[in-house]
């Protein structure tokens, strides 16, 4: 007899939604992120596009399915380390990393109140700071706290003193959990592509190039802008801003593939932008303009802002001015046939996704990776496969249907007795 | 069920030093003669929750717990088969209130009344479990979406009824000579599938196929859906749990191409040149031009993309390779769409010496060169005007245009009438086009909604699977342009929704987005007036009518928005834990101090799914707000029923405010509709005021998101500032 039940890897809208379909069709499920909270790369984003709407309008409507459903096991800080077994019969090893605060926090603050230290806001991607004993955003789910112990001074418990419910504890040590599964799917998501290896493009020395996902916090309303979309160097606003296109993407010394998102982000960014500043004017620096399908109608309307310029052309390298901390831009305009200067005030390089499984493999014989990382292996077939950004690049929407999809490929995964 | 009640006040996280308890207590004990009421520091701690489960134990089955918000402590404070009312003193007082303060603890106090007014009048829910539900899986629609659909629910166990128009399962793809790489190393074309899963669909025991055959009717709801098929002469009954549409697209009318040279000898459209390949006839063909977005991406056409035609492009440039290797392929094109993992096959084909020149279209120009053909166009890379001669063929990448597109549209003209008559602002009503794919026995019409160029597809970005018509899933390209690959995972999506749908009906269970809620509406028939409205309204189609406009609720099809309790003015539709009286009780339970004591009373309507979490977020961040307002949650502002504003202003609050999702193209309404209805209501009733002598100013509506929680104090303390202009509601005290 097959095991019936589902594990799901990653907490994003890709495992969150595998989850809950699943669930939502009768089948027991375990659900393990890493994080100390779900929602994934999606719960940093403003908007999405094309509806220019907040993410955590359609996490809350997840949430809610998941609180009231009994058949979802919650790990979070949870990673998965070990799968043996094979189809419809896995035992599968999960490492709790300690959160230092236990489950029956309250989320009252105290602790936070009363913490002396500082961590870099990696929530931010590094754009300000928490205290060590943080609330990773206020639309955290589960509301608790967490405790980074790299970031405690020696000896300081002041939070332990300050909490009232007696949840902290700074000793806390890992744990592991056994769980027995019929069936593995990977929804372990992406990470935006580390911008500091295009070299050229000055990301880390040059402030004023920022990337895609930091210019996400910098719009969003309780990031650490307030909103405000300005220049790290100086907090002014930008009057010109350069969107770098395929930065890292469509590229045989970086990624080859194509990341599918980066188009329609940059077109939803400059309705950020455009949004705030009447003035701003924009330069867009792309290959190709791959908006799919409807989406054409969102590219259609960004491309009629008059102060926005398409230019079909490679950037090549990026140099700042340090004395205004302006960006001067060499490209190819391919359309002009020849090469341009161009100086802006803000730089924002559309990186693209780098599937979190190639650093963080499936730790199973049974799954396979495309050299990309990207996990590849069908889930009906070998009983461990991936689902959404982990599989290929694309949009939420195409990834809440492919973990969709993934539910029922894992549900036949599970069926008479596996074969 | 007779209620034995119990209330458990919390004072840890603040509340206890913002508020005095004791008097909470006392409105337990003296107004709501319960005597159960206990006080602990740490409700949610293992104690608490310890001392929670004691009472259930004994027997306590009504539960007041005033603590934190329900978003919150949901798992520790699930005690079973048991009423579970939330007070959310944490975040809807403590943390956003002057602790101590006079005007804090009547807050409280009314929070607390609120809360044992509605679980008086709540009841446990009974699911409704049709009769004689069924689990198959109807499928309409047999190209690559439909065949996936059918295969994966048929591999998961469920049986499947596949109905094709046509003579052969296959539709569209059928024809296709090959297919774009769907795996690595996504630069190899591959077989067909489809041949081979037709056939083995066709030998599935789980699966029963009707060819030549066309949907007559469908009628019913999820789980007792009834089909009726038309075969040939004869009809064939088949009752179904749940339905995918995958009815497909057709290519563009290459007829409307004139403009690109269809017509010529040889232009060609991207179905020629699989036939020519699938003849062998391509191995004749040398010279070839492709020209891209032929009828897409253009305004006076298909002003969208249509998603698979630069793949398919790549793909026929590749194979004409295969056929003929000294072959050369010219594609003209805007931006090439190979998305993803099709870089590489773009690339590949790149390599085999295709030449791409980057143009305008329209603005290409074909003409016949001496017995062959030539495209001219500006190469926008090269700067230059370029002229390709002596082509044996030219293909026009047509596009393509969903079949449920096409039909005489129903439903907008008949409304608008209906509402001119009436002289009433309405909704505008859904456009559903005859198309003859499903034929649904429901009031609304015949078949899906569309939402924008014909496609019935869903609005929402996380759901994609959200469609206006319960247990109806669409997939494939009938729904959106699509590329092959993800034809197959959107079919093998909707299988999985077609069958959690049929599981959540046996459960009698609501589907998305309140899944597991089994309340339903129950209709008090004998009050009924046959007003249409909650016919009209539901936006879910849920509801049919007699001849004489009796309602005929269609159980399973209801998502529990309570849209229909909104409108109706008769006020005789109710959820066991959710009603009118209830809701009306909630507000009349608010003390209203008199005139002279200058403390002002607002009702809030809140939308639990968008400002619920944002109040909660407000009170995460100790926002500091009036002390005035009194919030009651509704699952959607479309249940708002007029008699709670006419009461509240009747019974001296001086002003009510609506705060709901975004409405408009961009909807955020879960709902789609309730708050734009709420809205409507809403202007309504400011006539009514204005009539009373009452100012209309004193009913107002926001339409906010869950991350505008920072603006509520500002709403708010606005709202406030207006209506102490205005002075006090001339009602209170009568």
């Amino acid at each position: 007899m097959a095991n019936k039940s589902i594990l799901v890897v990653g907490g994003g809208i890709s495992g969150l939604t595998t989850a809950l379909e699943a669930a939502e069709v009768g089948c027991e499920v375990y659900l393990v992120e890493k994080n100390p909270y779900l929602g994934g790369r999606v719960a940093q984003l403003h908007q999405y596009f094309p509806k220019l709407c907040p993410p955590n309008c359609g996490l809350e409507i997840n949430f809610r399915r998941l609180r009231k459903n009994p058949r979802i096991k919650l790990f979070t800080c949870a990673e998965v380390e070990k799968i043996s077994g094979r189809k419809g019969d896995f035992d599968v090893t999960v490492k709790l990393n300690p959160r230092y605060i236990k489950a029956q926090c309250t989320a009252c603050g105290d602790c936070m109140a009363v913490c002396p230290a500082e961590r870099v806001n990696d929530f931010n991607y590094g754009l300000d700071t928490t205290k060590a004993a943080y609330l990773p955003h206020p639309f955290a789910f589960p509301l608790r706290y967490v405790i980074d112990r790299r970031a405690c001074p020696d000896g300081c418990a002041k939070c332990v003193e300050a909490c009232k419910y007696n949840v902290v504890d700074l000793a806390m040590a890992p744990e592991t959990v056994n769980l027995k599964v019929g069936a593995v799917v990977y929804a372990t998501g992406w990470q935006p592509y580390d911008a500091a290896k295009i070299g050229y493009y000055g990301f880390g020395r040059a402030k004023n190039v920022i990337t895609n996902v930091m210019l996400e916090r910098l719009a969003v309303p309780n990031g650490p802008t307030e909103g405000k979309i300005v220049r790290p160097s100086d907090g002014r606003q930008p009057g010109t801003i350069a969107f770098v296109q395929c930065a890292g993407s469509r590229d045989e010394n970086h990624q080859a593939y194509c990341s599918q998102i980066c188009c329609l982000a940059t077109l939803k960014q400059i309705t950020y932008i455009r949004e705030k500043n009447p003035d701003a004017k924009i330069y867009v620096f792309y290959i190709d303009i791959r908006a799919l399908g409807k989406y054409e109608d969102f590219y259609t309307k960004v491309a009629q802002d008059e102060n926005v310029v398409f230019i079909k052309g490679k950037v090549g390298e990026i140099t700042a001015d340090p004395a205004t901390g302006d960006l001067i831009l060499e490209t190819e305009n391919q359309e002009a046939g020849k090469t341009v200067t161009q100086t802006v005030n803000l730089v924002v390089l559309a990186t693209g996704m780098k599937p979190s499984a190639l650093e963080a493999p499936v730790p199973s014989e049974l799954a396979a990776a495309d050299a990309g990382g990207f996990v590849v292996s069908d889930i009906a077939g070998t009983g461990v496969g991936g689902a959404g950004c982990a599989r290929k690049p694309m949009e939420v929407s195409a990834s809440v249907r492919d973990a969709t999809a993934a539910a029922l490929k894992a549900i036949q995964a599970t069926v008479g007795g596996g074969k | 069920m007779t209620k034995k009640q119990a209330v458990y006040i919390c004072s840890g996280c603040g509340i206890g030093e913002a508020l005095d308890l004791a008097a909470l207590t006392k409105v337990a004990n003296k107004e709501f003669k319960i005597q159960d009421v206990k006080e602990h520091p740490f409700l949610c701690g293992p104690e608490g929750v310890a001392l929670i489960k004691q009472d259930v134990e004994a027997g306590f089955n009504a539960l007041t717990i005033a603590a934190c918000s329900d978003r919150v402590c949901y798992d520790v404070f699930n005690f079973g088969p048991v009423i579970v009312e939330r007070v959310p003193l944490r975040e809807r007082v403590a943390w956003v209130q002057e602790p101590g303060h006079e005007d804090t603890n009547m807050m409280a106090e009314d929070y607390v009344r609120m809360g044992l007014t509605r679980i008086k009048a709540a009841e446990v829910p009974e699911p409704y479990v049709a009769e004689n539900p069924s689990k198959t899986i109807l499928v309409v629609g047999s190209g690559l979406a439909g065949l996936t659909a059918a295969w994966e629910a048929a591999k998961a166990d469920y049986d499947v009824v596949l109905v094709e128009k046509s003579a052969k399962l296959g539709g569209w793809a059928e024809q296709a000579y090959k297919m774009p790489p769907t795996k690595e190393p996504y630069t190899d074309l591959e077989e067909n599938p489809v041949p081979a899963l037709a056939k083995a669909l066709a030998d599935h025991p789980k699966v029963k196929v009707y060819k030549d055959a066309v949907m007559e009717q469908i009628a019913g709801g999820p789980g007792v859906f009834d089909a009726k098929i038309k075969q040939g002469g004869t009809v064939v009954d088949e009752r179904v749990g749940a339905v995918v549409l995958a009815a497909g697209s057709r290519p563009y009318d290459p007829k409307k191409l004139g403009y690109l040279g269809y017509g010529k000898p040889n232009v060609v459209t991207q179905s020629d040149v699989e036939a020519l390949a699938v003849s062998g006839d391509l191995k004749n063909v040398k010279r070839v031009a492709f020209i891209q977005c032929a009828g897409s991406r253009d305004a006076d056409h298909l002003p969208y993309c249509s998603a698979a035609c630069c793949v398919e492009t790549l793909k026929q440039a590749a194979y004409l390779k295969e056929f003929n290797p000294e072959a050369q392929a010219y594609i003209f094109y805007k931006d090439i769409r190979a998305t993803g993992k099709y870089e590489y096959f773009y690339k590949a084909v790149q390599q085999t010496g295709a030449v791409f020149i980057k143009t305008e279209i329209p603005g290409v120009a074909v003409s016949e060169d001496g017995g062959k053909l030539a495209v001219a166009g500006k190469d926008l890379i090269l700067g230059e005007e370029v002229k390709i001669g002596g082509l044996d063929l030219v293909v026009l990448a047509n596009g393509m245009q969903s079949n449920a597109g096409f039909g005489e549209e129903i439903a907008a003209q008949a409304e608008e009438e209906a509402a001119a008559a009436k002289e009433e602002e309405m909704v505008q009503a859904d456009q559903i086009i005859k198309s003859d794919l499903l034929n649904l026995a429901y009031r609304q019409g015949p078949e899906m909604p569309a939402l924008k160029y014909g496609f019935p597809d869903s609005h929402f970005i996380c759901f994609p699977y959200e469609t206006r018509r319960t247990g109806i899933y669409a997939a494939g390209t009938v729904r959106a342009t699509m590329q092959i690959p993800t034809a197959i995972e959107d079919g093998t999506g909707a299988a999985l929704k077609a069958i959690q749908c049929v599981e959540a009906v046996i459960r009698g269970e609501a589907v998305h987005p309140r899944a597991g809620d089994t309340s339903y509406p129950e209709f008090f028939m004998q009050r009924c007036t046959q007003c249409k409205r909650c016919t009209e309204e539901c936006p879910f189609g849920a509801i049919n009518e007699d001849e004489k406009a009796n309602p005929l609720p269609e159980r399973t099809r209801c998502r529990r928005c309570g849209t229909c309790m909104g409108a109706c003015p008769e006020r005789i539709i109710s959820f066991k834990d959710f009603s009118v009286p209830m809701i009306g009780g909630m507000g009349k339970a608010i003390e209203v101090p008199e005139e002279d004591e200058e403390k002002p009373r607002v009702l809030i309507f809140a939308c639990e799914n968008d400002v619920i979490p944002a109040l909660d977020m407000a009170g995460i961040s100790r926002l500091q707000f009036s002390a005035w307002v009194r919030v009651i949650p509704l699952r959607c502002l479309g249940s708002l029923n007029l008699i709670w504003i006419s009461d509240a202003m009747s019974g001296g609050f001086d002003g009510v405010m609506l705060l709901g999702c975004k409405h408009g193209d961009e909807y955020q309404c879960h709902f789609v509709k309730g708050s734009e209805l709420a809205e409507i209501r809403l202007s309504k009733v400011a006539e009514t005021l204005d009539r009373l002598a009452l100012e209309s100013e004193r009913c107002r509506m926001h339409q906010i998101s869950v991350m505008d929680y920072f603006r509520i104090p500002q709403l708010i303390g606005d709202f406030v500032k207006r209506l102490d202009e205005l002075g006090p509601n001339p009602m209170k005290g009568f």
